[in-house]
C-alpha cells in the first residue's frame, strides 16, 4: 500500500513537472498571441488591451497556475484558427483515437503472448525459427508504411474494406469497428514482433532458473511447470514493456491516423501545428502525456499485484 | 586470428546479411553524391505515374519524376537526420547521464526526474511539440529528434557511471589524485563502449523511423526536397494505379532499419 | 534390511559438444528402507549427477543414461514420464543447496509446500491440504507456522526457506528424500540445525536419506553408510566409520585430512 501511494506521489509530481514543460515550450513561442487573435492589422492599443484581457502581462507562474487548474476542469481554452472552445473541436475525434489505441493494444496481447509462449516452448524449431526471423523484418516495417501495404492488398486487392473509407461511430458501430480494425493491425505489428521476442527471452530465463527443477521434482508436467510456475515470473518484465507498448498506442495513432484517413485527435494535431493554433496544440499533447502518465501509475500498481516482492520492499 | 575471425563473420547468418543490406544502402547513398540518374526535382510531364522500368527503375511519380534519385536523395536525408539526431542524443545524453551519474545528490535526483518525464514522453510528441514551436523543417526536426533522444542515452549512460563509480580501479585512480573530469571521461567513459555501440544501433534504428514518421506527417524536410516519408505520404493516393511509387520509398526505409537491426543482432549473438 | 533403491552400473553422458563428457561412470548404490547413506567428493565429481538422475531430473535429450534405477519394481531410467512423475514429490523428493532460488519467488509458502499434495492426491481437499501443510511448517521447526504460510519467500532467511524446501518434500510423506547439498549455502549454525532435521525426519517418519555433500564431517555426523566419489566414480563405499579409520583409497585420505580438526 505504501508503495502504492508512493507511485501516485511520484505521478502527481511527474504530470506538474511534464505540464510545466509543455506550458514553457508554449510560452516561449516567437510572435504574440493577441496580435495572432486579432490579425496583423490591429491597432497597438487594441492589441495592449487584449493581452490584458488575456492576462498575457502576468508573471509565468501565474499564467501557469491559471492554465492548469483551467486544463484540470476540462476548459482547454480557445482555438486561434476557429475560435471555438478547444473541446468542441476535439470532442468527436477522442473515441476514434482511443478506440483505435485500445483495438491495437488488444491485439498485441492476444497475438504476441501465446505467440511469445510457443516460441519459447519450441526454442530453436523450425517455427521459432521462421518467427524470430520475421520479427526482425516486422520491426524494420514502420506502421505506415505496413498500412499503406494492408491498404494495398486488403482494401485494394482483396477489397475488404473502401480505403480511406472510414465509417463513423455514430452511425455504424460494427462498420466503424471493422475499418477501425485494419489501422489497428498496422499500429499492432511491430509491437507484436517486440513483444513476442521479449517474452520468449524472459520465458526462457525463467526456464534456467532454480525455481523450475523444483517445480518438476514435484511431478509437475512440462506445462504445468510453464503456467504454474515460470509464466507469472516472466511476465513481469513484459507487463512495464505492455506498457510503454500502451502509451506508445496512443503516439503511434497520429501517424496510422492519418494513412487511413481516421478523423481522429492527430488529424486535428497535425493541422493545428501547421496552422500554428497553439491553444488545440497544447491541449492534444497535454492530453496524450497524462494518458501515458497514468498508464504508467497503472502498471506499477499491476506490477504490485503480480510481484510479492515489491509489496513489501521500500 | 584475424582470418578466423573473418571466417566466423562469414558463418553469421545475421552479419552477414545485415552487412550485404546495410553496404547496399550506403553505396547507394554514397553514389548518390555523385551522380544520379535523373536531377531528383525535375519534372517531366510526359513521363508522370510510369511504372519501374530500365530508363525509372522504380518508375516516375505523379509529377514525372525519377523515384529511384528522389530515393537516392531521401535517404541521405534520412540518414544524415539520423546520425544527427545519435550525435545530439547520445553527446548530451552522455554528458547529462555523466555529470549525474558521478556527482549524484540534488542535482542527480532532479534531472533524473525530468529525464523520467521526459522519458515517458513518446518521443514523436516531443518532436511535434518542438517542431510546432519552433517551426516546420529538417533542422527543428533534427533538433527536436536529438533533443527526443536524450533522456534514453542520460538513463543508461548514469546507470552504467553508477556501476563503474564504485570500482576498485575508480577508487584507485582517485587516490592517486585523478580530478573529476579527467576520472568520467578517461576513467569511466571508456569502459561503457559496448552498452554504448549497442544502444547506439538501436538509436540509429529508432531515429530512422522517428524521421521517416515525421516526414511522413508532412513535419520534415520540405518540397519540392525529396524525403522517404512524405514521398510515401504523396503516393499513398497512387497506391492502386503506380505500385511502385509506394513500394520504391517504403522498401528502402526498410532495408535501411533491417540491416542495421540484422548487424545488430548479430553483434549480440556474437559475445 | 529392506531394499527399496537399488542403482546399479549407472552411466551419464552429456552430448552436448562435439564430444561426449562423461560425468558418471559405474555407479552403483543400494538403499535401505530407513537408511542414510552419504555421498561425498568435491564439485565436479559426480555426486549430484547421481542425485539428479535418481530424483528423474535429468530429461534433456543431450543427456545420454545408462544402467538401471530400481524403485518399487520400476526402472525409473526406461520407464514411461507418467510413472515417473508418479513418484516425484510424493514418494522420491529432493531438495537442493541453493534454498535461496529453489523457491518460486511469487507463490506463497503455504501454495509451495501444499503443491505436491494438490498434484499427487487430488482428493484431498483445499481446507485439509492447508491443514497439513501448517503441521508441516511446524514439524520442520517453523514457528508461527500459520503466519510463515502466507509470507513470500522473499521474507525469509536462507535456513528458512531450506526448512520450507523440506516441509514441501516431506508434505506426501515420501520413501527417499534426496538432499543435495542442502547445507552448503548456508552458516555453520544452520547447517547443524538443518542436519538435525534431517536426522530427527528420518529418525520418526522412517524415510530414507541420500544426503550429498563435498564435507566428509557433515556426512560421518549423519550417515551410517558412506559412498566416496571422484571424477565421475565411486573410488571407496562401506560404513561410515571403517571408512573414515581405515581409508583405503588416496582421495579419501585427502579428504578426511582436509577436515578441520579441533584440538581441545
Amino acid at each position: 500500500m505504501r508503495y502504492i501511494i508512493k507511485k501516485f506521489f511520484m505521478t502527481i509530481i511527474t504530470l506538474v513537472v511534464v505540464s510545466f514543460c509543455v506550458f514553457l515550450a508554449f510560452s516561449v513561442i516567437p510572435g504574440d498571441p493577441a496580435l495572432k487573435k486579432l490579425g496583423m492589422e490591429a491597432s497597438p492599443e487594441l492589441v495592449a488591451q487584449v493581452r490584458e484581457e488575456m492576462g498575457l502581462n502576468d508573471p509565468l507562474v501565474v499564467r501557469y497556475y491559471r492554465w492548469i487548474s483551467a486544463f484540470v476542469k476540462g476548459d482547454f481554452g480557445t482555438s486561434y484558427s476557429y475560435n471555438k472552445p478547444v473541446m468542441w473541436l476535439i470532442a468527436g475525434k477522442i473515441p476514434n483515437t482511443i478506440i483505435l489505441g485500445i483495438m491495437a493494444f488488444l491485439i498485441t496481447v492476444v497475438v504476441s503472448i501465446p505467440l511469445g509462449i510457443f516460441t519459447a516452448k519450441h526454442e530453436n524449431g523450425v517455427i521459432d525459427r521462421v518467427i524470430s526471423v520475421t520479427n526482425q523484418i516486422i520491426m524494420a516495417i514502420p506502421p505506415f508504411f505496413s498500412g499503406i501495404l494492408i491498404s494495398m492488398i486488403f482494401a485494394g486487392v482483396i477489397r475488404l474494406f473502401a480505403p480511406k473509407g472510414y465509417v463513423s461511430y455514430k452511425d455504424n458501430v460494427p462498420g466503424f469497428l471493422w475499418y477501425l480494425l485494419f489501422p489497428a493491425v498496422a499500429l499492432a505489428l511491430p509491437k507484436i514482433a517486440m513483444t513476442v521476442k521479449m517474452l520468449r527471452g524472459s520465458v526462457l530465463d525463467e526456464a534456467g532458473k532454480d525455481y523450475t527443477r523444483t517445480a518438476y521434482s514435484r511431478g509437475n508436467r512440462t506445462n504445468e511447470v510453464l503456467y504454474r510456475h515460470v509464466l507469472k515470473n516472466a511476465m513481469i518484465p513484459v507487463i512495464t514493456f505492455l506498457g510503454m507498448v500502451l502509451a506508445d498506442m496512443v503516439a503511434g495513432s497520429i501517424v496510422v491516423e492519418k494513412v487511413f484517413d481516421v478523423p481522429g485527435v492527430s488529424t486535428v494535431l497535425i493541422n493545428s501545428i501547421s496552422n500554428r493554433d497553439y491553444p488545440v496544440v497544447q491541449t492534444i499533447i497535454m492530453g496524450i502525456a497524462t494518458i501515458v502518465i497514468v498508464i504508467n501509475l497503472l502498471v506499477d500498481i499491476v506490477y504490485c499485484v503480480i510481484d510479492p516482492r515489491i509489496r513489501i520492499d521500500e | 586470428m584475424k582470418n578466423n575471425n573473418w571466417k566466423k563473420i562469414l558463418k553469421d547468418p545475421y552479419l552477414v546479411a545485415g552487412g550485404i543490406i546495410t553496404g547496399l544502402i550506403l553505396l547507394m547513398i554514397i553514389v548518390g553524391f555523385f551522380w544520379m540518374p535523373y536531377e531528383p526535382t525535375k519534372m517531366n510531364a510526359a513521363e508522370k505515374l510510369q511504372g519501374a522500368s530500365l530508363r525509372h527503375l522504380m518508375g516516375t511519380d505523379n509529377m514525372g519524376r525519377d523515384i529511384f534519385s528522389r530515393v537516392m536523395y531521401g535517404s541521405r536525408v534520412t540518414l544524415m537526420i539520423a546520425i544527427g539526431t545519435i550525435i545530439i542524443g547520445a553527446g548530451v545524453g552522455t554528458i547529462i547521464g555523466a555529470i549525474t551519474g558521478y556527482y549524484g545528490g540534488m542535482l542527480d535526483e532532479i534531472t533524473m526526474r525530468v529525464i523520467d518525464a521526459l522519458f515517458a514522453f513518446p518521443s514523436i510528441l516531443l518532436a511535434l511539440v518542438i517542431v510546432s514551436v519552433y517551426g516546420i523543417g529538417w533542422v527543428q526536426l533534427l533538433v527536436s529528434l536529438g533533443i527526443a533522444f536524450v533522456p534514453s542515452f542520460a538513463r543508461i549512460v548514469r546507470g552504467e557511471v553508477l556501476r563503474c563509480k564504485n570500482m576498485d580501479y575508480v577508487e584507485n585512480a582517485r587516490l592517486q589524485g585523478v580530478s573529476d573530469i579527467r576520472m568520467i571521461f578517461v576513467h569511466i567513459l571508456p569502459n561503457i563502449k559496448g552498452v554504448m555501440a549497442s544502444s547506439i544501433l538501436i538509436g540509429f534504428n529508432n531515429a530512422v523511423l522517428a524521421e521517416a514518421g515525421l516526414s511522413y506527417l508532412g513535419v520534415g524536410s520540405q518540397p519540392p526536397y525529396a524525403s522517404l516519408g512524405r514521398m510515401l505520404s504523396d503516393s499513398q493516393q497512387y497506391m492502386t494505379k503506380s505500385p511502385s511509387y509506394v513500394l520504391g520509398p517504403g522498401i528502402i526505409i526498410v532495408l535501411m532499419v533491417l540491416g542495421f537491426a540484422f548487424l545488430g543482432e548479430g553483434i549480440r549473438r556474437w559475445k | 534390511m529392506e531394499v527399496i533403491l537399488d542403482v546399479t552400473d549407472l552411466h551419464i553422458e552429456f552430448h552436448d559438444h562435439d564430444l561426449p563428457e562423461t560425468a558418471v561412470e559405474d555407479f552403483d548404490l543400494m538403499l535401505g528402507k530407513g537408511e542414510i547413506v552419504g555421498i561425498v567428493g568435491e564439485s565436479g565429481s559426480g555426486k549430484s549427477m547421481s542425485a539428479l538422475a535418481i530424483a528423474g531430473l535429468l530429461n534433456r535429450h543431450a543427456i545420454k543414461k545408462t544402467g538401471r534405477i530400481m524403485f518399487e519394481g520400476v526402472d525409473l531410467l526406461t520407464c514411461d514420464r507418467k510413472t515417473l512423475r508418479s513418484f516425484q514429490g510424493d514418494e522420491i523428493s529432493i531438495i537442493f543447496q541453493e534454498p535461496m532460488t529453489s523457491l518460486n519467488p511469487v507463490k506463497n509458502i503455504g501454495w509451495q509446500v501444499e503443491e505436491a499434495l494438490f498434484i499427487h492426491h487430488k482428493e484431498i481437499k483445499k481446507e485439509e491440504r492447508k491443514k497439513r501443510a501448517i503441521e508441516m511448517l511446524k514439524a520442520v521447526g517453523l514457528e508461527n507456522a500459520e503466519k510463515v504460510y502466507k509470507m513470500y519467500p522473499h521474507e525469509l532467511s536462507g535456513g528458512m526457506r531450506q526448512r520450507v524446501m523440506i516441509a514441501a518434500a516431506m508434505i506426501g510423506n515420501p520413501k527417499i528424500l534426496i538432499a543435495d547439498e542442502p547445507t552448503t549455502a548456508l552458516d555453520v549454525t544452520v547447517q547443524a540445525q538443518i542436519v538435525e532435521l534431517l536426522k530427527k525426519i528420518n529418525r520418526e517418519r522412517g524415510t530414507s536419506i541420500i544426503f550429498i555433500s563435498h564435507d566428509l564431517s557433515l556426512v560421518s555426523q549423519l550417515c551410517e553408510r558412506v559412498i566416496v566419489m571422484q571424477q565421475g566414480n565411486i573410488v571407496e563405499s562401506g560404513s561410515t566409520a571403517e571408512v573414515f579409520r581405515k581409508p583405503r583409497h588416496q582421495y579419501t585420505k585427502k579428504l578426511i585430512a582436509a577436515i578441520p580438526k579441533i584440538e581441545l
